[in-house]
């Protein structure tokens, strides 16, 4: 029995112990029957001979009862509310996987020429136009294989774009709100990132941008909202002041959630920016294979965009590759062309009304948490929020608690922990995005739960300190899985 | 977390504004990072130090420090060419946690001697401290959107 009320939905259940696959398995042990085989033997080179790795011989039964036993150890957005902050974990409508599975997208091999691969160049063809009219931006490419890629696409054009200006330039803005990927991806295309400080409102102040902004600066890289969940409601006035010193604004999608329908990025001022599918529009986060991170742009950065691009002359669509001012490809044939079904399938199967609506859900979801968590959390910044709300442990400190406890303690009730310690210019942050797909019985729940751990901290602070103690594991030692990491099998 | 009066600041190193220490030695500078730093970062698993030979500006970041929360840019106090690092904390970055005046990250011959002369001495630091212990974010209303 675990001290302190059942609060949350979290229980306790029978935990099946489940040894690695190399334990498991018996020499001899076959999942498949393999043909003979029946080509003839030939010499290969010495330099590709060598010891093979060890896999374990395993049956079908032994592989399908291990990953279904690690499943259950699991939590994803099936199992039940994900509030991880910044990362908009909303369910992922089964719908999207029955699309993609069907055969006629999955045999279409990627090298049919254009006349016989119709629908799938289609798919692309309206799934670039969805995105710029959800954007308001001109054009897109879908090559990009995730968010990140998608930056660094963004940034290869900002250079492409300063080249074909005679000027080179090596360096960028970067508040220090921004997503973690935007520094590394710009410093990836050669940019020196310049860091702004977000002014005492959590936003960006345009007299700041103004001064560092110059003749050697390819422009700004800003998500909006930002990492604080706030609107950089100066964002037109600083992207007037970059465009003026002959820069480009760059806009992180990732919380594209908060604007679907309701903000046009090009009126924002934004040039280029990409899209997070596996957020926004509801695709698998990892484990449902690969992602993609298509990237919109304004028309004079069009000629730029990756080859080829799909056109559509009014009966048939193309692959255009005569492309003198394109980057190239950033990704093989169609970039990942099942996850983009996936979104094609939500952005279809919401519409244009739907879209707004799940973004003004969101943001309601986010502000609802946020006032009725008030005085039970510090609020850093008290501002209406978009999407997701920073609370911090400022006010269990004195009980000793911290978030990291308060994180643990949400495991044990049933709920995915929130993103904690990020962003980092707050202390102890927790950050809370519930999406739009939770509803409001789910997200009194989660409330109740919240203020419960707020009183447990005062009342008997061990009881997080000790926290989870439902799950298979208790508290981990991460300090020490990080300065030992073991990342083999098998030896 | 320690409170204030567990933090150890002591007399002979001066500080930085981003929290690193410096102390003179024969004419070079050693730095590492302070107590407060260390406790705000927590448990410390990598330390990436610059390459012996490198040379840097007043401020400029020359090394990260890697916490189980968050990696962290260390800044250089005065500027200068690195002439040693700490090659211990390669294997033992806990060494930063452990006794952070002892772990020393880079040892740099400085350019210009009065720029360590204008550091700030301990007095000066524990105010700085002092008043990240007391402040209080922002929490006025913001009527923007009302």
């Amino acid at each position: 029995m675990i001290p302190g009320n059942q609060i949350g939905p979290g229980r306790s259940g029978l935990i099946i112990e489940e040894p690695l696959l190399w334990e498991r398995g018996a020499k001899g042990r076959c999942g498949m029957s393999i043909p003979e085989s029946d080509v003839p033997q030939a010499q290969i080179d010495d330099s590709l001979l060598g010891e093979g790795p060890n896999f374990p011989d395993l049956s079908e039964v032994d592989v399908v009862r291990h990953y279904t036993h690690l499943s259950l150890w699991n939590f994803g957005v099936d199992t039940g509310m994900y509030p991880l902050g910044s990362c908009t974990m909303k369910y992922n409508p089964k719908i999207n996987e029955q699309i993609a599975a069907m055969p006629a997208f999955t045999e279409a091999h990627p090298m049919l020429p254009d006349e016989l691969c119709q629908g799938t160049l289609r798919l692309i063809y309206e799934m670039q136009q969805a995105l710029c009219v959800i954007s308001g931006l001109d054009a897109a490419t879908l090559q990009p294989a995730a968010g990140a890629q998608g930056e660094l696409t963004g940034m290869f054009l900002f250079a492409a774009y300063h080249k074909s200006k005679g000027k080179k330039r090596s360096k960028i803005l970067m508040p220090d709100t921004a997503h973690g990927t935007n520094p590394a991806s710009a410093a990836l295309c050669g940019f020196k990132p310049v860091k702004i400080a977000v002014n005492e409102k959590g936003r960006l102040n345009a007299d700041e941008v103004r001064e560092l902004m110059d003749d050697d600066t390819a422009g700004i890289m800003i998500t909006n909202p930002n990492t604080l969940g706030l609107f950089e409601s100066n964002i037109r006035e600083i992207a007037d002041i970059v465009h003026e010193k002959g820069g480009l604004v760059y806009g992180d999608g990732a919380n594209m959630n908060a604007m679907m329908g309701i903000i046009n990025m090009k009126k924002c001022g934004v040039d280029v920016m990409h899209w997070n599918v596996h957020k926004t529009l509801s695709t698998p986060h990892g484990g449902g294979g690969p992602g993609a991170g298509p990237v919109c742009v304004v028309k004079e950065l069009e000629k730029f965009l990756p080859s080829p691009h799909i056109t559509f002359d009014g009966k048939m669509y193309h692959r255009k590759t005569d492309l003198p001012d394109s980057l190239g490809r950033v990704h093989s044939f169609h970039g990942n062309f099942g996850v983009l079904i996936k979104a094609y399938s939500y952005v279809l199967s919401m519409g244009e009304e739907y879209l707004r609506r799940a973004s003004e859900l969101a943001v309601l979801n986010a502000n609802y948490i946020k006032e009725k968590l008030r005085g039970y959390y510090f609020l850093p910044q008290d501002a209406v929020c978009m999407h997701e709300v920073v609370f911090s442990d400022k006010l269990q400190e004195e009980y000793k608690v911290s978030t990291l406890d308060i994180a643990k303690r949400l495991m044990d009730c049933g709920y995915h922990p929130p993103t904690i310690y990020f962003p980092l210019i707050v202390h102890g942050a927790i950050m809370i995005e519930p999406t739009e797909t939770e509803c409001l019985e789910d997200l009194d729940e989660f409330i109740e739960v919240m203020r419960a751990i707020a009183e447990e901290a005062k009342t008997d602070p061990d009881l997080l300190h000790n926290s989870p103690q439902r799950y298979k594991v208790r508290r981990l030692d991460e300090t020490y899985a990080a300065r030992n990491p073991c990342l083999t099998g098998g030896q | 977390m320690k409170e204030l009066n567990e933090l150890n600041f002591p007399d002979d190193v001066k500080y930085t504004r981003e929290h690193e220490w410096a102390k003179i030695e024969e004419g070079n500078v050693f730095v590492g990072i302070t107590d407060y730093a260390q406790d705000q970062l927590g448990d410390i698993v990598f330390v990436e130090m610059p390459a012996e030979g490198d040379s840097f500006e007043e401020g400029e970041e020359f090394g990260t420090l890697e916490s189980v929360k968050a990696v962290s840019e260390i800044y250089l106090p005065v500027s200068g060419e690195i002439l040693a690092i700490n090659e211990a904390l390669e294997d033992e970055p806990e060494m930063v946690n452990k006794d952070p005046y002892e772990a020393w990250i880079v040892k740099v011959k400085p350019a210009d001697v009065s720029e360590f002369d204008n550091l700030m001495d301990k007095t000066a630091y524990l105010k700085l401290v002092e008043s990240e212990f007391d402040s209080e974010p922002d929490s006025e209303p913001d009527s923007e959107f009302e």
